[in-house]
């Protein structure tokens, strides 16, 4: 390439007529395609700015002749999505929620939409595979112990409102006392019925304790968890005689808990997802395996 | 082309060539960054958003102090994909009294313009305090130390005037109460009546859970605020913005 410019230079070219130590510049023109391409910028830069918005003005800007602005394009977007699932989406609000498992076209729809709506909302909680985070208190979806019911009315009442939130006020609510901060029980009573909750779970206890315990229980206890520890959905009081544990069923976990109490908040997520989200959503935590 | 030959009287002679590239990039400027100090036209106006609490404020400052704009912007972009995901676009007028703005540009975490409200306050100790426990694909690193790092507010009346020389309205009598908003907010059994008079729809919670009012609280009552102050069911977008 070098030899063929120094051939044609010697040939045409003059140089710029400055001479440094001897070195001299050749004065080769810019290359024609370069010059029509810099020119065709100006042109397509000239015409750009009148079709979009560009110049700024006093009390605003130039408009642009074309139109749609990102704003209006977005909408023009999601409005097309949702026009395209429109009838589905209304089949699926308009549908008996009990009966959307069984139906086998909603529930194709409901779940593969409800995945992806878990998956940005709820996985940050419940994990992305809906498994939960065992000892912090957040709920195993999986599995078949529901704290505030598990059929699909339950479930669907839970993601809209949520839970303990102060937001929404018909969060589902409960509280459950700090027994030993409050002062309500004596820590030697805290004592008994933590083993009295580890008997009724089939927990190593200290028999004696947990006979004493079995009064504080009934005394303090049974209102929400029922006589017999089983729980109550009322309340979202958890059973105490199975291994599922929201926060931990050991010994010193159990002493926290009742001293101090526990309060898990949801949020409610009608004000972010629309009906027809919240029952895909509810029909894909249905479907995981403890769907009632 | 004759026009184009006397180009070479400007290239030959240095002096001249300075001063009329001086006099275009003017030009350039004052078309570009003129219309910024009409700031009622360049921002829309909104309903609804009103400049930081004390406490916010100050986990404001505690956001700008870890980094947290390196992995994670806020600026929800008017595309379908983000506003699926995140809620409603960003509007310039949510980050009117941000100095500087949080926008970004690089997402090694998720946008966190509108994160306000999303998640449970002890969700955000969980996470802040180690966010594999919570979410175990996560990168981000652990910041438990903010819950020992007692705060109380000494200087937040000073920050606040710095706002203020800047263009954030707060008012001499949020000022005077600045300490004192500072600690109510954390603090439910406070009287917040005035904190709430002052700052609209202000959320008052014992953020970390624990009595002491330290960088966690501050920290969730910033993240709890964010995106949260426009109500969109009202607001009715200007398609030509």
């Amino acid at each position: 390439m070098c030899a063929k410019q120094v051939k044609k230079a010697e040939k045409e070219v003059q140089t710029t007529g400055h001479s440094w130590d001897g070195i001299e510049e050749y004065d080769n023109p810019m290359p024609r395609w370069w010059v029509w391409v810099f020119y065709a910028c100006i042109v397509w830069g000239i015409g750009y700015s009148i079709a979009y918005p560009a110049w700024p003005l006093i009390h605003g800007a130039t408009q642009g002749l074309l139109g749609p602005t990102l704003r209006t394009e977005v909408v023009a977007e999601i409005a097309r999505f949702d026009e395209a699932n429109a009838p589905i989406k209304a089949k699926l609000n308009a549908a008996d929620l009990a009966s959307i498992p069984g139906n086998d076209e909603l529930k194709t729809y409901a779940i593969s939409a409800g995945a992806s709506v878990f998956k940005n909302n709820c996985a940050q909680c419940h994990g992305s595979g809906a498994a939960g985070v065992q000892g912090k208190g957040y709920p195993n979806l999986l599995d078949n112990d529901w704290l505030w019911g598990g059929d699909m009315e339950a479930i669907h009442t839970t993601i809209a409102h949520g839970i303990r939130n102060t937001t929404d006020g018909d969060a589902r609510y409960s509280q459950m006392p700090s027994f030993g901060k409050d002062g309500i029980l004596e820590k030697a009573q805290i004592d008994d019925v933590v083993e009295h909750v580890l008997q009724i779970s089939g927990q190593d206890h200290d028999a004696a304790m947990a006979e004493a315990g079995a009064t504080v229980f009934a005394e303090n206890c049974a209102a929400c968890h029922g006589d017999a520890g089983m729980g109550n959905r009322d309340f979202g009081a958890p059973n105490l005689t199975d291994a599922i544990w929201l926060y931990g069923g050991d010994r010193k976990t159990l002493v926290q808990t009742v001293t101090y109490s526990r309060f898990g908040v949801m949020p409610a997520w009608n004000v972010r997802l629309s009906e027809d989200e919240i029952r895909s959503v509810a029909t894909y935590v249905h479907s995981l395996g403890g769907g009632e | 082309m004759s026009i184009f030959k006397k180009h070479k009287i400007i290239e030959t002679n240095a002096s001249l060539l300075l001063v009329l590239s001086f006099i275009v990039v003017t030009i350039g400027g004052i078309v570009e960054i003129a219309p910024l100090f009409y700031i009622q036209n360049t921002i829309e106006k909104v309903e609804g958003v009103r400049p930081y609490t004390p406490l916010e404020l100050a986990g404001r400052d505690i956001y700008i102090r870890e980094g947290c704009y390196v992995c994670h912007s806020q600026m929800i972009r008017p595309m379908r994909d983000e506003v699926e995901r995140y809620g409603h676009y960003s509007l310039a007028a949510e980050s009117m009294y941000d100095h500087p703005f949080q926008w970004g540009s690089k997402r090694t975490g998720p946008d966190l313009a509108r994160v306000g409200g999303r998640y449970s306050d002890a969700w955000h100790v969980d996470h802040l305090s180690n966010p594999q426990a919570v979410v175990p694909e996560s990168v981000m690193p652990k910041y438990a130390f903010l819950s020992n790092a007692e705060i109380d507010g000494r200087y937040i009346e000073d920050i606040m005037k710095v706002h203020r020389m800047v263009g954030v309205p707060y008012t001499t009598e949020m000022l005077d109460a600045a300490v004192a908003d500072f600690k109510a907010q954390a603090d439910p059994e406070a009287d917040t009546a005035g904190l709430e008079e002052r700052y609209k729809k202000v959320n008052i919670a014992n953020f970390d859970g624990n009595p002491a009012l330290t960088e966690m609280d501050a920290l969730i009552s910033y993240l709890q605020v964010l995106g949260t102050m426009v109500d969109f069911s009202t607001f009715i977008p200007d398609p030509k913005r």
